[in-house]
């Protein structure tokens, strides 16, 4: 079952290349993080040899650019008619649910690579805590694959790229916000302590937040790498009723 | 080597397929016709395990469709209706594909897609991308790519829709060459098709089955010893039942 999953992995990672899809990701990837830590974070203005301008607004770009990533896992094949194909294939749909997942995650982490710049830069000014940063883009990596993974159970909805686009980006939206004060507070005060609590453990940003500040915690690992397994048991537990034809 | 018992499908209140159930032994073609809507393309896909039915069962070489899936579905070459595939892949990636999804590797993946292409007659249009291929070399990429790893079983849900009278000649020249050695279903709107090419007919309408038997019996039915008289009898009959 491992070729499968490796054949689908190719497949999907080489259709990312045929297609202007890839090269338009990563360049505006490469162009808008460095851009939100210059102009937004103030990267020079903080005067520290740390990249917390890029880590700071990092998962509001991986938001909106990690469903356009995802949107074409299933929509595309529904609308061509190739899901047909693949269904016909003698390989579990877990290998072509993880299979479309990790060639997404190799182009997500592709575009993480490309700001490596930045990297060179407070290296060359300063001496920074390569481990923390490192941290930091684990936990990058980890926000993109949680993001990645539910945008292609989204996908899975619908044959509109476009649709699973929105939905994708609606949802990571929501994750990332949940623990923030504001949603908290819209929650309501009367809210029981436990509702508050389990709102806030939904959130991606609290759960970032500790690799961005350089520790790596079992919690914010289960989070993640749990997220990831369960949208990608939605994503195929969708696809798989498909079989069903609506009964 | 495929047999089809008593399937049923149902999509909402619409009865797709109603207790249809044949047997194929290899080296037969069966020649599986209907008028659009008559349930050629749910029944087929029941076979090929992209469907589950909701009664009845479908089995593979011996394996269920839907409890062995896998093991049926690697005895099966499977052409959907419309022949998709990926637009920015060659025909010859498209094979590649299909086949190393299916464990093949090493000089076994090269042996089988050079012999798939040539068989599907592809030529030079072998390593343009699909998308900028004609409907009828588009159509023999996804041939190729449903016998590529030489299936006992070939389901072709019309394999020569939309090709011109000489690559009809050539897919209908591939099914009598690789007919004594699989099982081969094919579904067709042509029926001249059927006495050329297949040695069994099988005639469906509102979901149920009509006709089982060869196509010289099947031309029988009628004075005017003619498939195509045959064909419109008998499903201009259910359509007006309906």
């Amino acid at each position: 079952m491992m070729k499968a999953l490796h054949a689908v992995y190719r497949r999907e990672l080489t259709s990312y290349f045929q297609t202007p899809l890839a090269y338009v990701f990563l360049a505006v990837f490469a162009l808008t993080a460095p851009a939100f830590a210059f102009h937004v974070g103030r990267f020079f203005d903080t005067n520290r040899a740390d990249l917390a301008p890029l880590f700071d607004y990092l998962p509001w770009l991986l938001v909106v650019l990690m469903p356009a990533l995802a949107m074409r896992s299933w929509a595309e094949e529904r609308d061509r008619g190739t899901l047909e194909f693949v269904m016909a294939l003698p390989m579990p749909l877990w290998a072509a649910t993880c299979g479309k997942f990790l060639a997404a995650w190799t182009v997500a982490a592709a575009a993480l690579l490309l700001t490596f710049p930045m990297w060179i830069a407070v290296n060359y000014l300063g001496s920074p805590d390569n481990a923390a940063i490192a941290t930091g883009y684990l936990g990058a990596i980890l926000m993109a694959g949680g993001y990645l993974a539910v945008g292609q159970a989204l996908s899975a909805t619908t044959s509109n790229q476009v649709i699973a686009f929105v939905l994708g980006t609606a949802a990571s939206f929501l994750l990332t916000m949940a623990g923030l004060p504001i949603v908290l507070a819209a929650v309501g005060e009367e809210a029981p302590v436990f509702v508050s609590e389990f709102i806030a453990g939904l959130s991606a940003l609290e759960h970032y937040n500790g690799f961005r500040f350089g520790v790596i915690s079992l919690p914010d690992l289960v989070y993640f790498v749990g997220l990831i397994a369960a949208a990608l048991s939605c994503a195929g537990l969708l696809i798989a009723d498909r079989r069903g034809g609506g009964r | 080597m495929l047999v089809a018992d008593s399937l049923v499908k149902q999509f909402g209140s619409f009865k797709a397929v109603e207790g249809v159930s044949f047997t194929l032994e290899r080296g037969e073609v069966l020649g599986f016709l209907g008028p659009n809507g008559a349930g050629k393309s749910t029944t087929m896909r029941m076979l090929a395990g992209c469907l589950e039915p909701d009664q009845g069962t479908a089995r593979i070489a011996g394996y269920d469709c839907v409890h062995d899936r896998l093991e049926a579905q690697a005895r099966l070459g499977y052409l959907p209706e419309g022949a998709p595939a990926y637009q920015a892949m060659t025909p010859r990636s498209f094979v590649a594909f299909g086949l190393r999804a299916r464990g093949f590797g090493g000089s076994a993946l090269k042996r089988a897609i050079d012999l798939a292409l040539e068989r599907a007659r592809l030529g030079d249009m072998a390593d343009r991308p699909i998308g900028t291929l004609s409907k009828g070399y588009k159509r023999r990429a996804a041939l190729a790519a449903a016998i590529a790893h030489d299936p006992a079983v070939l389901i072709l849900d019309e394999p020569t829709d939309g090709l011109d009278p000489n690559q009809k000649d050539g897919v209908r020249n591939l099914i009598r060459e690789m007919a004594p050695e699989k099982a081969i279903i094919i579904s067709t709107h042509i029926l001249e098709e059927v006495p050329a090419v297949c040695s069994r007919a099988i005639v469906i309408a509102g979901g149920r089955l009509l006709f089982d038997g060869t196509p010289h019996d099947l031309a029988h039915t009628t004075e005017s010893r003619s498939v195509e008289t045959a064909f419109r009898e008998m499903t201009r009959a259910v359509e007006h039942r309906s």
